[in-house]
């Protein structure tokens, strides 16, 4: 029965396609297919349901490792889960109706073709569903250590000052972090001055406050003194409308005013060199 | 006339959503870089609120206009615990987490127009409005 499906799939295979990729742009969310050269939707499209059937034509239980090539040629397509989705539909939907069409499909034996067709369809719908879950855990869990990996470190500028740059949103992890590695790297650089620069946070709520008080605070504890450098014009103001008294703080609008300040405390200056 | 879009509060990161969708919208309405960050603040401490107090929520954004002034309204409802002293969250200082207790007093001057509704037990919702000027 395999066989007749598969026979009679590939004989039809241009008027499948024809109905599929009239069907694929009628996906109102999806833009793809507007933006593709035709005869690239051909291309890709015959590519699709060659994999499609390609398990259909060998025996009734599906090839795992031709289920692993199809899934990992269509993730390539870089289509949206939803597209896949879709497209898996329709293609599944016009066989059938072609099926039908052609006779091959009548009411003594519909029955008996739904369950083939249906252990046909469900193992590609399900490796696709499995690979694109899996895709997005390992992207979500790059981007994490990525993101931790430029969270915040303490870096020795000069002698007896180092700075940590901020850059990005700061949840509570983050926060965790920043704190840790600010109590860390005033004891091992043997810091006085820490600048803490805000530049690149895009937003200073009370939480975000509240936690650079507290590593001030902390550093304080340990003997050194922190700075709260790179305060944007709009933040000052939304800091002073949100009523948080930076009170025992050094506060400037740019890192090297920041720097300046901390030379002075550490009763040093830059000067320049005449030649 | 009105446009709608809002953000389901879960974790932790869909405060940045919803912050992020404030500053579209704020940007899109013609507000200046200060009042988009007056505006995303206020929606970082509504939705941080919803996320610490009513472990869920939601935050829809508005674009108004009324009396020939184009706004924006931030909404952040929820149906958590409800707020049992009003007057009391509204001081400076007022937190039961440990927090700064500075956020919701905090939203009131950042924002034109402020209103909260709160029944104990059933929840929460806080309007606020920044106009265009
Ligand atoms: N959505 C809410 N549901 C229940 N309680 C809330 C809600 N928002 C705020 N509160 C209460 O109001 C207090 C003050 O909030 P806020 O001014 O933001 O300061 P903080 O969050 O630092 O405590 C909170 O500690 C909490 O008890
Ligand atoms: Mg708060």
């Amino acid at each position: 029965m395999n066989k007749k499906m598969a026979k009679c799939i590939h004989e039809n295979l241009d008027s499948i396609l024809e109905r599929w990729e009239y069907r694929m742009k009628d996906v109102e969310e999806e833009r793809f297919f507007h933006f593709m050269p035709d005869e690239l939707i051909d291309k890709t499209s015959r590519e699709f349901a060659e994999l499609m059937t390609s398990n259909l034509q060998y025996s009734e239980a599906i090839n795992p490792e031709k289920l692993a090539d199809f899934t990992e040629k269509v993730v390539r397509f870089g289509w949206s889960i939803k597209f896949v989705n879709k497209s898996i539909e329709n293609f599944s939907d016009i066989t059938f109706e072609i099926m039908e069409e052609e006779g091959v499909i009548d009411q003594s034996n519909v029955r008996e073709y739904m369950k083939t067709f249906s252990k046909w369809i469900s193992p590609h719908r399900n490796s696709i569903i499995d690979a694109y879950a899996v895709e997005w855990e390992r992207t979500v869990k790059l981007q994490r250590i990525a993101l931790q990996e430029l969270s915040a470190s303490l870096i020795p500028v000069f002698e007896k000052i180092s700075v940590m740059p901020l850059v990005g949103t700061i949840d509570t992890e983050r926060a965790k972090l920043i704190m840790e590695n600010i109590l860390d790297g005033v004891v091992k650089q043997r810091a006085e001055v820490v600048l803490l620069d805000i530049t690149g946070v895009p937003v200073v709520d009370t939480m975000v406050a509240h936690h650079i008080i507290q590593a001030a605070d902390a550093v304080r504890l340990i003997g050194a003194k922190c700075m709260l450098v790179g305060i944007r014009p709009e933040i000052a103001q939304t800091i002073v409308a949100l009523g948080i008294e930076l009170k025992d703080f050094t506060t400037t609008s740019t890192l090297q005013r920041g720097m300046q300040e901390a030379l002075k405390l550490t009763n040093r200056k830059i000067v320049e060199v005449e030649n | 006339m009105e446009c709608r879009s809002s953000v389901d509060i879960f974790t932790e990161w869909d405060i940045v959503a919803a912050r992020q969708l404030g500053r579209n919208e704020a940007k899109s309405i013609g507000f200046g870089t200060v009042d988009q960050a007056r505006i995303t603040t206020a929606i970082s401490e509504l939705a941080r609120n919803i996320y610490l107090y009513a472990g869920k929520g939601n935050i829809k954004i508005e674009r108004t206009y009324d009396n020939n002034q184009y706004g924006i309204t931030i909404i952040a409802s929820d149906e958590g615990p409800g707020i049992a002293d009003v007057r009391k969250v509204m001081n400076d200082g007022y937190s039961t987490s440990g927090g700064l207790g500075a956020g919701m007093p905090g939203v009131r001057r950042l924002m034109d127009e402020f209103n909260v509704q709160s029944e104990q037990g059933v929840g929460t919702t806080i309007t606020a409005v920044k106009w265009l000027r």
